[in-house]
């Protein structure tokens, strides 16, 4: 895995693993569910270096997109299964959706 | 004229049928019977009548004889889909072409109103288009959005849509002019379906100099009027592109994405979208989430599925439109 800027981003299929993460770290993990075209939560609030997963759960594709630029989430279509997980290192809020069915929003803060 | 005449009962497409007298509540148990409904719009006055299904599945009987222009359009094909209620998709876009095939009779043409695939694959690219290409007539594509997943849709538009980079072109038939909408990208948060102010340029360009005689038929993924704000079915923009075809006595607006029959006349404008050819989705408000029925009944599932047949009336300024279920 590739580590840029702040953040790490890992696209995992199927079992939906969790990234791995640095040598000696054991970052805290939170996780979001995509279920019935919705984000749960669909306001997380974690601390800064938290490994957030988001599974898709829904049998139609979905995305997790940051609203604004320069887009911190920026996950491709998430076939059902298909997790994408990212390590949210510096502080702020993230506003996202879904690119597929823009109805679908969540936001992270990062603390 | 602008009245509003709205057609709820094709919502039965995905739910049992309510008893009811009068012709809405025919049209409901006859859509669920699996009988074609023929829709004309003769100078903003909506008609329909029912077709019997074994005169709805002759060759051309209603359209032959009422029009010069045929074509046949599918829809949301979604080749990569493999859940239920459909564990196989292309075979029921088999199925789709199989019909189409037995339908075409003198259909110029057929238009697929977008997601051909799941995930914009390749694969699922190439499994589509030789199904589609049994049917043995051109193909006019739109994209959907499961075909705009990869770089920006690049792959899908050098395939489905050669000489229009971003999915939005127009052309002429027999005195209709087409034109083929892309409402898929670029959407924001929050929003529905998107033309943006470039494709809207373009399409005020290319309708500017046209006679307001001239029918207009459009196609376009998502639907151009506001199905479901909730789901997200509907376009942002669509208003502005509805300006400008306002002028022109006979629009038609053929739409896909909602995998359901549903109509709607504005004067001299005629919405219709499509059923799928992979899975039935809810009628609004009548589920949680647009996913799709899972919970079909079992052997109905090809009463939810079909394509649609369009032709040109002749004498009267609107189009006739037939939708076929695949099966009972």
């Amino acid at each position: 895995m590739t580590r840029r800027m702040s953040l790490a981003v890992a696209v995992l299929g199927g079992l939906g693993a969790l990234a791995a993460s640095g040598p000696g770290a054991r970052a805290a993990e939170a996780q979001v569910m995509i279920d019935n075209f919705s984000f749960s939560p669909a306001e997380l609030t974690v601390a800064a270096g938290t490994h957030v997963t988001w599974t898709n759960r829904d049998d139609i594709p979905h995305t997790v997109t940051s609203r604004e630029d320069p887009r911190v989430l920026k996950s491709p279509a998430l076939d059902t299964g298909d997790s994408f997980a990212v390590a949210l290192d510096t502080p702020g809020t993230h506003h996202y959706f879904c690119m597929l069915h823009p109805h679908m929003q969540g936001t992270v803060v990062v603390q | 004229m602008d009245e509003t005449y709205d057609v709820p009962a094709i919502k039965a497409v995905s739910g049992k049928p309510e008893g009811g007298q009068g012709r809405r509540g025919l049209l409901k148990c006859m859509v669920w019977a699996g009988t074609g409904v023929l829709w004309t719009v003769s100078g903003g006055v909506p008609q329909s009548r029912l077709i019997a299904m074994a005169e709805a599945a002759t060759p051309g009987a209603a359209a032959s004889a009422a029009g010069e222009l045929s074509f046949i359009q599918i829809s949301d094909s979604h080749i990569g889909f493999a859940n239920p209620p459909n564990t196989d998709t292309p075979g029921t876009l088999r199925e789709a072409i199989g019909l189409v095939t037995r339908q075409k009779a003198d259909a110029a043409f057929m238009l697929h109103t977008g997601d051909v695939s799941q995930l914009s694959k390749p694969a699922q690219f190439d499994t589509a288009e030789q199904i589609i290409r049994e049917a043995g007539l051109d193909v006019h594509y739109v994209p959907g959005e499961h075909d705009v997943l990869v770089d920006d849709g690049r792959a899908f538009f050098e395939r489905f849509t050669p000489g229009a980079a971003k999915g939005w072109y127009s052309w002429d038939q027999q005195g209709v002019h087409f034109v083929a909408l892309n409402n898929v990208q670029d959407f924001k948060a929050g929003g529905l379906g998107n033309l943006g102010a470039e494709q809207l340029a373009w399409l005020q360009k290319d309708l500017v100099e046209r006679s307001a005689s001239q029918p207009i038929v459009v196609l376009a993924h998502v639907p151009l009027w506001t199905v479901s704000q909730e789901w997200g079915w509907g376009t942002d923009d669509g208003a502005q592109a509805l300006t400008l075809l306002r002028r022109f006595g006979s629009v038609t607006v053929l739409n896909g994405h909602i995998h359901q029959v549903m109509q709607k006349v504005e004067g001299s404008v005629a919405f219709h979208t499509a059923r799928s050819t992979a899975f039935p989705q809810p009628a609004p408000g009548t589920a949680p989430s647009p996913g799709p029925i899972k919970d079909v009944p079992a052997g109905r599932l090809r009463s939810m599925l079909g394509v649609t047949r369009v032709s040109r009336v002749q004498g009267q300024s609107g189009l006739a439109i037939i939708d076929t279920p695949l099966g009972a």
